[in-house]
């Protein structure tokens, strides 16, 4: 915990009686791209919020680079923010807009103005100085945010959803663009958004959350190939899973009755979900199973769906005795619906997580 | 196109009856006053300034003009500013009770005039205060207040809160920040809140009746003027007079509100 820079210990926030936030331990190191992802409601932005200064913790502690600052106003925190509305002024133009933190930095004119050139080459605005801030576009607008919020050089710079409001091809290209920013600055980046794909593709590190609380802490690679419960194996991207009983485990490869799924093992399982008779939930992705090859697993099913994507092929396949149809990503999938297939993967491709 | 209907011609009918029910009787005002005759009446006899040569002449009429705008700035100006933090605790903040605030400051809207006068009346006398120009503005702060507190809220409504989050965050604190940006935001606002409530005060009769003592406002000069049939021509230029600068300022205060930059979110966002 020693290189954190932002610390944030058992945080909880209520409003009126409800926990927003709850116990949340945070540890967001220097110079990284860290988002908070989860769907509406669970707690992402009332935690941003709190290291911004806009909500006081109910209880729990804040701190950013060493620096304790639970109960300082917002205009005492060395963090700016990227609003969701971006909150562009609108009675200023766009220099006045992103010079507005800067008055109080201590600066003379000429270093104000060249500190605010600077910002409207680096958002590539130039010569925009003077535009009105309902003269400027939806992806226009998010930059001034961004560069009025950076001009100050803060220590951390926290983003609630600023991308959401961009249509989907601006979005993208803002999100490339982003990450570029934050590797050229270096500053601290805390990420809120809802969108799986988009904190998949931008952070260092993510933290998923569900009603006020971490689930986990990881990589993006690490979130998605060993998520440590069903719910966050759900919200990031898809998963099929099979509910199934520890028959015993030789070697490293743990064998589970699957019930109508039939035996399926699972390589190098934690020991506290290895025991014989232990109930746990076995999750495969999609493009983890392979269509036509006898391998491990072995499952006959009938396509009940067939969707072919150009890259990829998503089949679902129904397998008598199963309630939910098994979800496929196959690159060569030539299988029509009605088609008979049997299905297979790899033991290490079985996730076994713990039966809640 | 659509072909007007019957019950549409009738609409149309009633509409034009309803304004000039509305609006005939005020356009009497200037008409009669340009009349060269003492009686009110048709036919018109032929064009005369002389009424309004009578009223500007008139040095009672002066002292009232000036008192009803001492009271009128006065109103403006502190009903406005109650207004002001009114507005802005009952839009910005979780009130508890925030309803029913706003419901009892709404209430002197409804409770009758001459209820109300006489009732700061009775309360004046036990506190033992004079009547002056002074208690006048009292009653009409009281009900003036609700209407600058109406139309500032509903500048306040359409206002994205993270505007002054953002200024918090980008360093100014809650005073700046009201100056920076809530200010020249809600300015239209509080021009528009100044006009009306000034017009408010400035045609207000029963209150400053029951209040003004010895000190006649505008209105209480004319109410007393009608008793003589020979002033009435007087009277009503003074009236087409009061209407066109109560029309203008009305126009303005609309003009106003509607203006600017209104700080609401950008769509879609």
């Amino acid at each position: 915990m020693d290189d954190a820079y932002i610390r944030i210990d058992r945080i909880t926030k209520r409003f009126s009686g409800v926990t927003a936030v709850d116990r949340v331990d945070l540890s967001i190191r220097r110079g990284e791209f860290f988002s908070l992802l989860g769907p509406s409601g669970c707690g992402k932005t009332t935690l941003l919020r709190m290291i911004a200064g806009f909500e006081y913790p109910d209880e729990g502690e804040i701190h950013i680079d060493g620096l304790p600052v639970t109960d300082l106003p917002p205009n005492k925190r060395p963090s700016n923010m990227v609003f969701q509305s971006y909150a562009i002024f609108p009675h200023l133009n766009v220099a006045d807009n992103i010079g507005y933190g800067l008055r109080r930095a201590g600066l003379t004119k000429a270093e104000r103005n060249a500190r605010i050139e600077e910002a409207l080459a680096m958002i590539r605005l130039p010569d925009m100085g003077k535009r009105k801030a309902d003269q400027l576009s939806g992806g226009q607008r998010q930059r001034v945010a961004l560069a009025r919020a950076l001009v100050n050089r803060p220590k951390v710079l926290l983003l609630d959803e600023p991308l959401g409001a961009l249509d989907k091809r601006l979005r993208e290209a803002m999100q490339i663009e982003l990450r570029q920013i934050q590797k050229t600055v270096g500053i601290t980046f805390v990420f809120v958004t809802h969108d799986q794909e988009e904190a998949l593709s931008m952070s260092d590190r993510i933290a998923v959350m569900s009603s006020g609380q971490v689930l986990q802490i990881a990589d993006p690679r690490t979130l998605y190939e060993k998520p440590n419960c069903r719910e966050v194996a759900d919200f990031i991207g898809t998963m099929n899973f099979f509910e199934g009983t520890v028959i015993g485990t030789g070697g490293d490869i743990t064998e589970i009755d699957a019930g109508a799924a039939g035996r399926l093992q699972a390589r190098n399982v934690a020991v506290a979900l290895s025991a014989p008779g232990t109930e746990v939930l076995l999750a495969v992705r999609p493009e983890k199973i392979a269509l036509n090859t006898a391998n491990s697993a072995s499952l006959i099913g009938r396509v009940s769906a067939a969707a072919y994507l150009g890259e990829r092929s998503h089949l679902q396949v129904s397998v008598e005795g199963l309630k939910n149809p098994i979800a496929v990503a196959a690159q060569m999938a030539t299988q029509h619906a009605g088609a008979q297939v049997s299905l297979s993967w790899a033991a290490d491709a079985a996730i076994v997580l713990p039966r809640e | 196109m659509m072909r007007p209907r019957r019950g549409r011609i009738w609409l149309f009918f009633y509409a034009v009856l309803y304004l000039a029910f509305l609006y005939l009787p005020v356009l009497f005002l200037p008409l009669f006053s340009f009349n060269d005759s003492a009686f009110i009446a048709f036919p018109l006899v032929g064009f005369t300034t002389k009424w309004y040569a009578q009223m500007l002449a008139d040095s009672a009429m002066h002292q009232a003009l000036w008192n009803s705008l001492k009271v009128g700035f006065a109103v403006a100006l502190i009903s406005t500013a109650l207004g002001l933090l009114a507005a802005k605790a009952l839009t910005r903040y979780r009130l508890p009770g925030g309803a029913a605030v706003l419901g009892f400051t709404s209430l002197p809207l409804f409770i009758p005039d001459i209820v109300l006068g006489i009732s700061i009346l009775i309360l004046l006398n036990a506190v033992g205060m004079p009547l002056s120009l002074m208690s006048v503005v009292l009653g009409h702060v009281l009900i003036c207040a609700p209407f600058a507190i109406t139309v500032l809220m509903s500048r306040f409504d359409g206002f994205d809160r993270s505007l002054e989050e953002a200024s918090l965050d980008l360093g100014e604190n809650a005073w700046t920040t009201f100056w920076r940006i809530t200010f020249p935001l809600v300015l239209p606002g509080i021009i528009s809140s100044l006009l009306l409530t000034f017009i408010v005060s400035f045609d207000e009769f029963l209150i400053a009746y029951f209040l003004a003592g010895t000190d006649a406002t505008l209105p209480i000069y004319i109410w007393g003027q009608l008793r003589f049939p020979y002033k009435l021509p007087v009277v009503l230029a003074l009236g087409a007079v009061i209407l066109i600068v109560s029309c203008v300022l009305v126009v303005i205060a609309e003009w106003v509100r509607g203006l600017g930059v209104d700080g609401k979110r950008p769509v879609g966002a």
